[in-house]
């Protein structure tokens, strides 16, 4: 718990930053909007249309989608902006709506009396309509808030440091203390918010000077906090550091950890982790040279870059092809091969395998009817899932979609009889799972390869020699043990990562 | 001075205000009488320009008020609505200062001016002027509002059934207030009602409408003598009737 408040400021920064510059920027949209919208009275129904059926996508799919959409416009589509962007157009609806309201709803007579007493236009809104609907308007802003400080979580998988991060990492690593300390703190900070505009929006009303100023102080402070730590390193002349990305789980997470320190001792450059991030989405950002260096698996790459859907390779011969095609049509560098391997690998319940003598994918045909197998989100509709279901005929009785974190309790527990294990995961030999032999060789492999980004090659040479010394440095039994004492020990990846630099490079160790 | 020449409102086909040509004096109150719909408030509208008319002029002092921004002649035009149409965000004080405050008049004018019209009105700017209006009574309300319009000295002020929704005695209080403040101020105003009583008992002349048209302009002395039709016979007669019921009934109560 100690070890999680230490990363409370810069989460909580984040997230702050995160909100309140969403939330100014869609009130610096939606009010002038909103007041335009009550002038031109047709454009009432297609504005708020627009606006709620943005509110109406689910907020993950928002941000998400902000990725290839800033890409395809050669704009940073990793980190702040992607989420700054999805955070703006899901806080417009609640301003705009209630601006819209607010001043619709201001008695015709008290219109007219402001034109009948001489008022420009231009006054009579400033004077009579936005005083009067100032209470609807605060209501919007209200709830735009509270619901930014709940939406902004979901920014860490576009690569923006948030309350997120310790949901996302916490709920695959099992750290549970984790997972509380970011749902508490967003919680608390969405009171503080709300407490603080209400507090500010009575204090105006009844011309209360000592509310106005305390709301002021809490909302203005906080903005002037957010833009301020936002502002400094954009105007910071130091070096941009390294940034590591990951994808949402515990091996990558310790990778990623492993990279950022091994970086620091090597050489003298400073790191920036960005986590949880998507697959598809943290190869874009390498692409699109937000992120400098990640690591990926050959099978993954084969499948997803090069489209070879169907067919596999002999690992060597695979790894090859990965490294040509990333190279000549991307400019990314394969800086090294860690030397394990994270496949997919058909996992059953040690007893199970010695009950029905089962060894090898093959064994598993004539039993397939009467199993169900467990898989992640995605295994089931991956085209290595077709691969094996057609090359050993197997036809499972149930094939369950569940979180990573959760499918080998399952198989213990005998919810499921089969598993895609991931064949670095530390839980297969933790919950006393056989792996099967993929005798037909159906399965590409799946060497984990550390991957540099175009500007790294060009600016950062010391940065990739220090990256080849990790080559073949991580087998799959030590890289099982990392992933075993993150899920199952509680440690946190950063420790696990800190031991094993120390271990291979002696403090201060440079080339 | 306010000239009215062959004014018209049309909405489609039909003509609200038809040809409509009145003068009003300097100094003089001028009655708009007539039923609802007879298009006395829209003729008083098309002289602030809150209605725009469809033909026809309106003089200001000798100006064409279609020369003048819109804004700029109502600062010098007062407007009193009968539901008083007080802004419920502003103190007292600020409503009757808000047209001087548009004005540009220094704060402190725009204070001596404020207290010196809640005392014209019969209100006591200690006690009133840092309250809300949803504090004041309905007649107190109405005072405010005719102490608004009274702000920026006016040239002409614009009254439209300003004490239609008041109760009988508060009305007849403000009816004697509105004369009291002619006799100090002079003032040049158009009072629309449908009240005969008080269209008697206020106007210089009473100008009766009827469908859009204009009727007869004349004393309520001329108006009562010599009725040009039969419909400004029938309105004169109203008050009469009602004034015979009442003593009819207060002698028969007093035998």
């Amino acid at each position: 718990m100690i070890e999680q408040l230490d990363l409370l400021p810069a989460y909580l920064t984040g997230h702050l930053q995160l909100t309140l510059l969403a939330l100014l920027a869609s009130a610096a949209v939606s009010l002038p909007l909103g007041v335009a919208v009550t002038r031109v009275r047709w454009l009432e129904p297609p504005t708020l249309a627009v606006a709620a059926t943005i509110q109406t996508v689910p907020g993950l799919a928002l941000l998400a989608v902000m990725v290839p959409l800033l890409a395809a416009l050669d704009l940073q589509s990793i980190g702040f902006l992607p989420a700054i962007v999805g955070l703006t157009l899901y806080g417009m609806f609640p301003i705009l709506r209630n601006t819209v309201t607010g001043i619709a709803g201001v008695d015709p007579a008290l219109t007219e009396a402001a034109r009948g007493v001489g008022m420009t236009p231009a006054q009579q809104l400033l004077r009579v309509e936005l005083p009067l609907a100032l209470p609807v308007i605060v209501a919007g802003l209200r709830t735009a808030a509270v619901w930014l400080v709940g939406v902004a979580t979901l920014s860490t998988p576009v690569g923006a440091t948030s309350l997120g991060n310790y949901i996302f990492s916490g709920l695959q690593t099992r750290n549970y203390a984790a997972v509380l300390t970011g749902c508490i703190a967003a919680a608390g900070l969405a009171l503080v918010l709300d407490g603080a505009i209400r507090a500010l929006e009575t204090g105006l009303g009844a011309r209360r000077r000592g509310r106005t100023v305390a709301g002021l102080a809490v909302v203005g402070g906080l903005c002037a906090f957010a833009l301020v730590t936002f502002a400094a390193p954009l105007v910071d002349g130091r070096a941009r550091p390294v940034v590591i990305g990951s994808k949402p789980f515990t091996e990558q997470y310790v990778l990623s950890a492993i990279l950022a320190q091994w970086i620091e001792r090597a050489t003298d450059r400073s790191t920036t982790l960005v986590q949880s991030l998507g697959s598809q989405v943290v190869f874009d950002a390498l692409d699109a040279g937000d992120v400098d260096l990640y690591v990926d698996y050959s099978g993954t790459l084969w499948v997803n870059q090069l489209d070879r859907g169907g067919r596999t390779a002999p690992r060597a011969e695979l790894t090859a092809a990965v490294r040509r095609h990333l190279d000549r049509r991307h400019g990314i560098t394969v800086a090294a091969t860690l030397g394990f391997e994270n496949t997919y690998a058909l996992a059953v319940r040690g007893d199970d395998a010695a009950r029905l003598d089962l060894r090898r994918i093959s064994d598993l045909a004539a039993h397939a009817p009467a199993l169900a197998i467990g898989g992640d989100y995605e295994f089931f509709v991956r085209p290595e899932w077709a691969a094996i279901r057609g090359a050993y005929g197997l036809d499972f009785a149930a094939e369950r979609t569940m979180d990573p974190a959760l499918m080998y309790q399952a198989a213990a527990r005998s919810n499921v009889d089969v598993i895609a294990a991931y064949s670095s995961d530390g839980r297969i030999p933790a919950y006393g799972l056989t792996v099967l032999d993929d005798d037909r060789g159906v399965i590409p492999p799946y060497d984990a390869l550390v991957l540099a980004g175009a500007r790294v090659r060009r600016r950062q040479p010391d940065v990739l020699a220090a990256i080849a010394r990790l080559d073949g440095a991580i087998d799959v039994e030590r890289m099982r043990a990392m992933n075993l004492a993150v899920d199952e020990t509680g440690e946190s990846p950063a420790r696990v990562a800190s031991r094993f630099v120390r271990a291979l490079l002696p403090a201060g160790g440079g080339a | 001075m306010i000239q009215l020449d062959r004014l018209t409102k049309r909405y489609g086909a039909d003509a609200v205000v038809h040809e409509l040509t009145l003068t009003v004096a300097a100094g003089e109150l001028l009655i708009l009488l007539g039923e609802s719909g007879c298009g006395k408030t829209t003729t008083l509208r098309m002289i602030n320009r809150l209605v725009e008319p469809t033909a026809g002029t309106v003089r200001l002092d000798g100006d064409d008020t279609s020369t003048i921004a819109r804004h700029e002649l109502r600062r010098r035009i007062g407007y009193v609505v009968q539901q008083a149409g007080l802004f419920p965000h502003m103190t007292v004080a600020e409503n009757v200062g808000v047209t001087p405050s548009l004005l540009g008049w220094p704060a402190a004018r725009i204070r001596a001016r404020t207290d010196e019209l809640l005392e014209l009105v019969d209100l006591d700017p200690a006690a009133v002027r840092d309250r809300r209006p949803a504090d004041l009574s309905g007649g107190q309300q109405q005072r405010v509002g005719v102490a608004r319009a009274l702000a920026a000295r006016p040239s002409v002020m614009l009254l439209d059934e300003p004490f239609g929704a008041l109760d009988p005695l508060t009305r007849a209080r403000l009816q004697e207030s509105l004369l009291g403040i002619r006799r100090e101020v002079g003032l040049t105003a158009v009072f629309v009602t449908h009240d005969m009583v008080e269209a008697l008992m206020l106007g210089d002349r009473i100008a009766v409408m009827h469908a859009g048209r204009l009727v007869q302009v004349g004393t309520p002395g001329e108006l009562l003598g010599s009725p040009a039709t039969e419909y400004v016979r029938a309105l004169m007669s109203a008050p009469r009737r009602q004034a015979a019921v009442v003593d009819r009934l207060s002698s028969e109560s007093a035998a």
